[in-house]
C-alpha cells in the first residue's frame, strides 16, 4: 500500500477542514498539510447554509449579549467556557473572511450589514444575501490555493483512522478514481467531516452528510456528546426538505397555520406584531418553533400534502424588491420546488432535520482524548451549542474551531511527535482488508438502500421532535436488526473506478453507528431539554441531567453511555424566556 | 399529482470492461414533480447499484452535478421532468470532458485552471483585524457581485466551442473568477493574473459566441466578464501611448 505522509492530516474540506488547513498553513508554512476530501471542496455542504454568521460587530451590541443568548439557546447545556471564547473570537474570524474577499451584505456606508436571527437579543448575523455558506465555503477554498503547503486529495474517500499506544499517527483512504487504498501517515489529525443529517429520511442536509467521521473517531475510541440533540429546522420544503433560511422570518416572514393564524403565541412566543420582534414569534429558537408545529398537527391545523402535514411561510408582505435582495435563493427554490412563488403565493413548509448539535467530543482546543486527534465543526462537539444551536452560529463554529483545531494541530506537531510502531502498517492492511470483504461476498438477502430505509425510517419514527421510552426503545431494536443484517451485504458493483456502491456501503456503516449513539443517548436522558423532548419525561432535570452524555463504542453491541459534568461560569441554570418577556426590540 | 414512467437513456462506462460508451435504458417510475436526479436516484437503489454520477446538495447550490441532458448542459437537480413531456430523456456526461466513469468526468484540467487565475484577494493595503472590514459600497459589491454566484458546475465549458476545440483555453468559469476577484475594490491583483488571463489562452481565446452565458444554472454571466476584461486591456493598450504612458 502506497504511504503517503504530511504532518498534518484533514478529513474533510468543507469549511472547517479549509479553515483550519489555512490556520496549520499560517501557523507554521514549513509544515505539510494533507487535506482530504471524498468530494471537491466546493460540493462540501456548508455551501448549502444560507442566513449567516453571528458575531458581535455592531455599538448596540456586546459579547456578553452573544454568550447568553446562546447559553439559554442551548438550554443550558453549553460549556460556558467554549461560549466564552467562541463569542469573543467569532467577530474576528468574520472579519478575517471579510479580507479574504467574502461578499459579505453591506450597509450604503460601506460597513458589514447585520440581520436578526431566532433567539438572539440584538441583529448580530453577518450575512451574504441567502449564500452565506456558500460564499464563506468558496472565498475559504479559493484563499486556501494561496498557500503552497496544502496538498488537496480531492475525492479521496477516507475509512479508518490509524492509532498506536493511544495517539492517532493517520487514516487510511481510498483514491476513489482508481479504487487503491493508500494510508496517510501524519503526526496530526484533523476531523472536519460534517454531520450525519442523512441518518433520518427527511434531511435539509446534503448527499455526503452520512456522519463518516464521527464514526471513524467513535471506533477509534473517542466518545460522541450529547448525540441524542438532533435539530430540526422549522422551514423545510415538504417533499425536498430544501432548507428555507431562517433569515426568511428574521427579514419578516410569518408562520401561519391552515386558518391564517399565527400560531406561535399561542406557545409562550407571543404576542404578534406585524414587524419582527427579536426573540419573539417567528423569532423565537428552533427547537420551539419545530414544537409548536407538532401541537399544531395534534390539533388538527396544519394543512394535509401528499408529502405530510405543512405549515405556510408568508413573506407576500416583504415585497418584490426585498425578497430579491434578501432571499434570492429562497424565491427560485420555492418557485421551482412547490411551485409558490414567495412574492404572490404562501410558501408550505414543514420541521426538517438539519443539524446534529452532538458529535466527537473535543475540548475548546478542538483537541478529543485520543492525543493527535482533533475535530472542528458539525462533525465535532465542543458544546458551544448545548441541546439546541441557535440559527447562524454554527458557520461561526466552523472557523473558531476550525482555526482552533489548526493552531492546536500546528503546535502539537512542532513539540515533537513519536514516531508510530509497526502495528501501522499492520492496521492499515487490515482496513484494506475490510473493504476487500464487501468486495468478495457474494449476492445476501439484504441490499443497502433498503436497509437504509429501515434505518431511517425508525429514527424518524422513533427519535423525532418527541420521543418517548416506547418509540426510542423500538427504533434502538431496529438499529440492531438492521446492523446484524448489514454483516452479510455484498457489493453489486465489483469495479474499482468510482465505485459508488462502494462509498455508499462504507457510509451506510458509518449512518448505523451514528444512529446507534443517537437512540441510545435520547433513550437513557429521561428529561427533556432543548431539542430532545420526551413525552414522559416532559420537565428539565438539572439534578440528574445537567450532564453531557457520552457515548462509547461497544463493538458487540450497544453503546457504554456515562455522563460529564457542564462547563459552568457566570450563567446559572434557569427558564428559558421568549416573547413579550424577553423583552426583545424590534427588528424592523 | 400522479406517477408516470419514463425511458432514461444513460450514456454508460466503466474503463475497467467496457470497450466504448454505450447507451443503457432505464424505464423509470416517477413522481410527477421529480427532477431528473431524483429519476437517477431511483435508477441507483431500486434497478442498478452500478450506475455512477456525482450528486450531493440537490438544490443547485453544490454543482455537483452538471451532466448533459436531451443534449444541453444542465443540473441534473434543477432539470424538472414536467420539462420533458415526451417521457424520454437521455442523459450524458458533460461534453468536453474526459469520462472517468459513466456520467463522471475528469475535473484535474478546470481544476488547474481555477488555481492558475490566483483567485484570492490579493490585496491593496493590508489590513490587520484590529483594523475592522475594509469598507465596501454596496454599490462596489455590485460590480462583482454576480460573478461570485458560480457553482463550478462546468455547465459552461461542456458548450464552450473554443474550449471543445483546443483544450488550453482558460475557460469561461474560471476567467469571469479572475475577473471577479479584479473588479473587487478590496484587490489589486490584476497584473499578477494577467500573465494567465491576457495570455494567449487567456481572454483573447473567446470567439464571445456566448453559449456559456445562456446554460448558466445561476444566471452568472462569463462572456460578459471576458468582454469587459477585454475592453479593460484594451483601454489600457490605449492609453499607453498617452504622454506618460507605461509603454
Amino acid at each position: 500500500m502506497q504511504v503517503i505522509e504530511a504532518d498534518v492530516i484533514i478529513v474533510g474540506a468543507g469549511g472547517a477542514g479549509l479553515r483550519t488547513a489555512i490556520a496549520v498553513a499560517e501557523a507554521d508554512p514549513k509544515l505539510s498539510i494533507a487535506l482530504l476530501s471524498k468530494v471537491y471542496p466546493m460540493r462540501s455542504h456548508t455551501c448549502a447554509a444560507e442566513g449567516g454568521a453571528a458575531g458581535v460587530i455592531k455599538s448596540n451590541d456586546n459579547l456578553e449579549y452573544h454568550f447568553h443568548d446562546t447559553v439559554s439557546g442551548g438550554d443550558w447545556l453549553t460549556d460556558q467556557d467554549a461560549v466564552d471564547l467562541f463569542v469573543n473570537e467569532i467577530p474576528k474570524e468574520l472579519l478575517r473572511m471579510e479580507h479574504w474577499g467574502c461578499p459579505w451584505s453591506r450597509e450604503t456606508s460601506g460597513n458589514v450589514a447585520v440581520r436578526p436571527f431566532g433567539g438572539m437579543k440584538i441583529m448580530r448575523t453577518w450575512f451574504a444575501a441567502d449564500k452565506t455558506g456558500f460564499h464563506m465555503l468558496h472565498t475559504l477554498f479559493q484563499t486556501s490555493i494561496k498557500y503552497p503547503s496544502v496538498k488537496r486529495f480531492d475525492e479521496y474517500y477516507t475509512v479508518d483512522l490509524l492509532t498506536d499506544d493511544g495517539a492517532c499517527y493517520g487514516c487510511t483512504a481510498i483514491e476513489m478514481r482508481t479504487g487503491q487504498m493508500r494510508q496517510f501517515r501524519g503526526k496530526a489529525i484533523v476531523i472536519c467531516s460534517g454531520g450525519a443529517g442523512k441518518i433520518f429520511p427527511f434531511t435539509t442536509n446534503g448527499a455526503v452528510k452520512t456522519g463518516d467521521g464521527m464514526a471513524m473517531a467513535y471506533r477509534a475510541g473517542v466518545p460522541l456528546k450529547d448525540m441524542e440533540f438532533v435539530q430540526y429546522h422549522p422551514t423545510g420544503l415538504p417533499g425536498s426538505g430544501i432548507l428555507l433560511t431562517e433569515a426568511c422570518r428574521g427579514e419578516g416572514g410569518y408562520l401561519v397555520n391552515k386558518d391564517g393564524y399565527r400560531y406561535l403565541q399561542d406557545y409562550g412566543l407571543g404576542p404578534e406584531t406585524p414587524t419582527p420582534v427579536l426573540k419573539a414569534m417567528e423569532l423565537g429558537p428552533r427547537d420551539q418553533l419545530s414544537q409548536a408545529f407538532w401541537h399544531e398537527q395534534k390539533k388538527g391545523r396544519t394543512i394535509p400534502t401528499k408529502w405530510g402535514d405543512v405549515v405556510h411561510l408568508d413573506l407576500r408582505h416583504l415585497g418584490e424588491k426585498k425578497i430579491d435582495e434578501r432571499l434570492p435563493l429562497i424565491r427560485e427554490l420555492s418557485a421551482k420546488y412547490v411551485d409558490s412563488d414567495p412574492v404572490t403565493t404562501l410558501v408550505p413548509v414543514r420541521p426538517v432535520v438539519h443539524y446534529m448539535m452532538g458529535g466527537i467530543h473535543t475540548d475548546i482546543h478542538a483537541a478529543t482524548p485520543l492525543k493527535g486527534l482533533y475535530a472542528a465543526g458539525e462533525c465535532a462537539c465542543v458544546s458551544i451549542n448545548g441541546a439546541n444551536r441557535l440559527g447562524s452560529n454554527s458557520l461561526g463554529e466552523l472557523l473558531v474551531f476550525g482555526a482552533r483545531a489548526g493552531r492546536g494541530a500546528a503546535e502539537y506537531v512542532k513539540k515533537g511527535v513519536r514516531a508510530p510502531g509497526e502495528r501501522l502498517d499492520a492496521l492499515a492492511a487490515d482496513s484494506e482488508a475490510r473493504v476487500k470483504a464487501w468486495f468478495q461476498r457474494t449476492q445476501a438477502s439484504d441490499r443497502v438502500p433498503a436497509l437504509k430505509k429501515r434505518l431511517t425510517t425508525a429514527m424518524e419514527d422513533g427519535c423525532g421532535i418527541y420521543r418517548d421510552e416506547a418509540t426510542i426503545k423500538a427504533a434502538c431494536d431496529i438499529i440492531v436488526d438492521v446492523r446484524e443484517r448489514f454483516k452479510n451485504v455484498a457489493l453489486e458493483d465489483k469495479s474499482s473506478v468510482y465505485n459508488t456502491d462502494l462509498y455508499q456501503t462504507l457510509e451506510m456503516d458509518a449512518m448505523i453507528e451514528v444512529a446507534q449513539a443517537v437512540a441510545v443517548s435520547a433513550l437513557q436522558r429521561r428529561e427533556s431539554r432543548g431539542a430532545h423532548q420526551r413525552l414522559d419525561h416532559v420537565k428539565r432535570d438539572d439534578e440528574a441531567f445537567l450532564k453531557h452524555s457520552m457515548a462509547h463504542y461497544n463493538p458487540n453491541g450497544e453503546p457504554r453511555i456515562d455522563y460529564l459534568d457542564v462547563v459552568i461560569t457566570k450563567s446559572k441554570p434557569a427558564e428559558r424566556v421568549y416573547g413579550a418577556r424577553a423583552g426583545g426590540q424590534s427588528a424592523a | 399529482m400522479s406517477e408516470r414512467t419514463i425511458e432514461l437513456e444513460v450514456l454508460r462506462y466503466r474503463p475497467e470492461q467496457d470497450q466504448e460508451p454505450f447507451f443503457q435504458t432505464y424505464k423509470v417510475p416517477c413522481e410527477e414533480e421529480w427532477v431528473v436526479l431524483d429519476a437517477l436516484n431511483y435508477v441507483k437503489e431500486e434497478m442498478d447499484r452500478t450506475l455512477s454520477y456525482r450528486w450531493s446538495c440537490h438544490m443547485f447550490v453544490c454543482g455537483s452535478c452538471g451532466m448533459m441532458i436531451d443534449g444541453e448542459p444542465k443540473l441534473a437537480c434543477k432539470a424538472f421532468l414536467k420539462d420533458y413531456p415526451t417521457g424520454k430523456i437521455r442523459v450524458e456526461p458533460l461534453s468536453n470532458f474526459p469520462i472517468e466513469r459513466d456520467l463522471v468526468v475528469v475535473l484535474d484540467d478546470f481544476v488547474e485552471k481555477l488555481e492558475s487565475v490566483k483567485p484570492y484577494i490579493i490585496p491593496k493595503e493590508e489590513r490587520t483585524v484590529e483594523q475592522g472590514e475594509y469598507l465596501q459600497t454596496p454599490a462596489q459589491l455590485k460590480a462583482f457581485k454576480q460573478y461570485t454566484l458560480c457553482i463550478n458546475c462546468l455547465c459552461c465549458y461542456a458548450v464552450c466551442p473554443q474550449y471543445g476545440l483546443d483544450e488550453s483555453f482558460v475557460g469561461p468559469a474560471a476567467l469571469a473568477l479572475a475577473h471577479r476577484y479584479n473588479m473587487d475594490s478590496r484587490d489589486l491583483g490584476r497584473a499578477a493574473r494577467d500573465d494567465v488571463v491576457a495570455a494567449a489562452e487567456g481572454i483573447w481565446h473567446c470567439s464571445f459566441v456566448g453559449a456559456c452565458s445562456q446554460v448558466c444554472p445561476k444566471d452568472v454571466d462569463p462572456a460578459g466578464a471576458i468582454q469587459q476584461a477585454k475592453f479593460a486591456h484594451g483601454i489600457d493598450y490605449l492609453t499607453s501611448f498617452l504622454p506618460g504612458g507605461k509603454r
